[in-house]
């Protein structure tokens, strides 16, 4: 298997540099990664163009984030991307945990039956990359992607940010409603801005390793506490397409870093860990592990997303996968209040929402963390204890942490979310994300309900819905066509059972896909009610 | 007398229990984390207020030591 081939982005000279007057435009994004890849996608589905500003040409180098979770395969899904990714990922669900030589236990996170998506796939970030700036060129008068075109200033007034920016052609200035921050965790913009972000930096380094080798071994995730081919304390092993392994080792807090990266001293480090099979090196890095935010995600015209806003340690894929879903939060607030249908103050529940998910991430990553650095002899001897029950006492296998892996944050109790139904029953509570089932279309094809939510909001309802509105789209659950609505069967009967069905009930769907409320009785007063909450119209 | 509960029994908050232990010990002497867990083993024992329970606990924890 060929290792991935980095083809340079085509630069074109900016029109402005040629005499075109600059335009002002809805949305600039700094940073072609993920995150601003999947929201420029984004956005152009919602039909607001945007320009992608990126300093560099190619795809990210190495494979950085790998693992990417269920939801933000749903997600991907919505964007247009999602199959090719599961396409060429490797699925894993099966982890297993050691404990020195001895497998403490494995698990399984297969999820129940009747999901699209698996839990997890893992797909190198140049991958991810590649597919997103394909798709982006099914959107040409949307998206305008510039490569080599850094940002090196930014202003802002009341209603526009202004973005200066360097070409090798030389530099010209754009001027956008917004201009969106995914420039990553070193982001620019952060500290042209003055934001710092809120740290705590782990003491011990990490040496994480991309290597090519033919192995038998499964799509698994193999993680050791204290490994006996290891000097540090933890180590994990994980499988990625193209006969590509990732390898992450804990180093001494006190390891000299340009000492460690010398490939005659990474090389023994990985021979102890696959033994005599010939391997070679695709990939290093090392570093100390951060977790981090700023206290606000939008500053006036200015707003951020992904790593910019927000940094993890990488045990429990939660970078990337936050990332993501921070732009599937903002996108359809963003073009709503860019069209006209929503007030500004739709944006700052971005804020409110995504500061509250990075959290989520920030706590169960420093805890992840401490599990695998335990600072002193107490803490030390807990652990292990833990490690030690684990062996025969199922309650210990839970308090194990090799890091909880990404699941999606539930948005209850926010501003947009109305009060849950008392007569409802159900896990799909206001603000939790939609869960997904196998369905039957009116034209007896089968597939997911999840690719049949969001983009707009939607009215799902349980059977023919009540007074059906002009501005919301209807979905009908129901076991024969109804006129005039799209109606999905729920031939297995788990759309019925994970929302708690009941002939009548309607669930209000953001277009991100969370619930935005839920009625046993609806009546049209209270779908317009909470129709307007959920858009930003109405005050809490 | 009932059973040792060995499945697990903590919910949602497992982690958080596991952070709350590791911070009560935190700035302690090894002399005075011994006191603590000592303290906490009397008020959970109480707080179960079943000794076979507690004895199963004992034997269970012992082994391998």
């Amino acid at each position: 298997m060929a290792r991935y081939e980095y083809r340079p982005f085509d630069y074109h000279k900016p029109p402005e540099l040629s005499g075109t007057p600059a335009r002002r435009r809805p949305v600039i994004i700094a940073g072609a990664g993920p995150v601003g890849l999947a929201a420029a996608i984004d956005l152009a589905l919602h039909g607001v163009a945007c320009v992608v500003l990126d300093d560099n040409n190619i795809v990210s180098r190495g494979s950085r984030a790998i693992c990417w979770s269920k939801r933000t395969l749903e997600i991907f899904d919505r964007l247009g991307v999602g199959e090719r990714m599961v396409a060429k990922g490797v699925t894993w669900k099966v982890g297993r945990l050691y404990h020195g030589e001895r497998e403490v236990y494995s698990f399984d996170l297969l999820p129940e039956q009747g999901h699209k998506n698996p839990a997890f796939i893992n797909l190198q970030q140049y991958y991810v990359e590649e597919y997103l700036v394909d798709r982006t060129r099914e959107f040409p008068d949307l998206i305008d992607l510039r490569f080599k075109n850094k940002v090196i200033g930014v202003t802002q007034t009341a209603d526009a940010a202004r973005v200066d920016i360097e070409t090798p052609d030389g530099r010209y200035a754009l001027e956008a409603d917004y201009l969106l921050a995914c420039d990553g965790a070193h982001s620019p913009i952060r500290s042209m801005l003055g934001l710092t972000f809120r740290s705590r930096v782990f003491e011990e380094q990490f040496l994480i390793t991309d290597i090519e080798m033919k192995a038998d071994f499964p799509s698994e995730r193999w993680f050791w506490f204290d490994p006996p081919f290891h000097n540090g304390q933890s180590a994990l092993l994980h499988k990625q397409p193209d006969d590509i392994y990732r390898i992450d080792l804990q180093l001494p807090a006190d390891a000299d870093p340009e000492t460690e990266k010398r490939l005659e001293n990474v090389i023994p480090r990985i021979q102890a860990v696959v033994g005599e099979r010939p391997f070679e090196i695709d990939w290093t890095s090392l570093y100390r592990f951060q977790c981090a935010r700023i206290d606000r995600f939008v500053h006036g015209r200015v707003i951020f997303a992904g790593d910019s806003a927000h940094v993890v340690s990488p045990f429990g894929a939660r970078g990337g996968n936050g990332g993501i879903q921070d732009v599937d939060n903002l996108a359809w607030k963003l073009a709503a209040v860019l069209q006209g249908q929503a007030p500004a103050g739709l944006i700052e529940t971005y804020n409110e929402e995504r500061v509250h998910g990075a959290d989520e991430n920030i706590l169960n990553s420093s805890r992840a963390t401490n599990f695998m650095t335990p600072k002193n002899g107490l803490e030390h001897m807990l652990r292990d204890e833990v490690l030690t029950l684990a062996g025969s006492l199922p309650f210990a296998r839970r308090l194990v942490n090799s890091g909880r892996l990404s699941l999606p944050c539930s948005l209850a109790g926010f501003a947009l979310q109305s009060d849950d139904d008392r007569e409802m029953r159900g896990p799909m509570v206001p603000g939790a994300p939609c869960l997904d089932a196998p369905v039957r279309d009116a034209q007896g094809r089968t597939g997911w309900l999840l690719d049949h939510l969001g983009g707009d909001f939607i009215l799902l309802s349980f059977g023919a819905p009540q007074s059906p509105r002009q501005d919301l789209r209807h979905l009908a659950i129901a076991p024969q066509p109804i006129a005039g609505v799209e109606t999905l069967a729920d031939d297995e009967g788990l759309v019925a059972e994970r929302y708690g069905g009941r002939d009548g009930a309607a669930y209000l769907i953001r277009p991100d896909q969370h619930v935005a409320a839920r009625f046993a009785q609806p009546t049209p007063e209270k779908i317009a009610q909470a129709l307007a909450r959920a858009r930003g119209l109405e005050a809490a | 007398m009932s059973a040792l509960t060995t499945d697990w029994n903590l919910g949602t908050s497992g982690d958080d229990v596991y952070a709350a232990l590791v911070e009560a010990h935190e700035g302690l002497s090894d002399e005075d984390c011994r006191r603590l867990d000592v303290r906490l083993i009397l008020m959970l024992a109480n707080h179960i207020g079943d000794a076979g329970v507690i004895c199963d606990a004992l034997k269970r924890a012992r082994e391998g030591l």
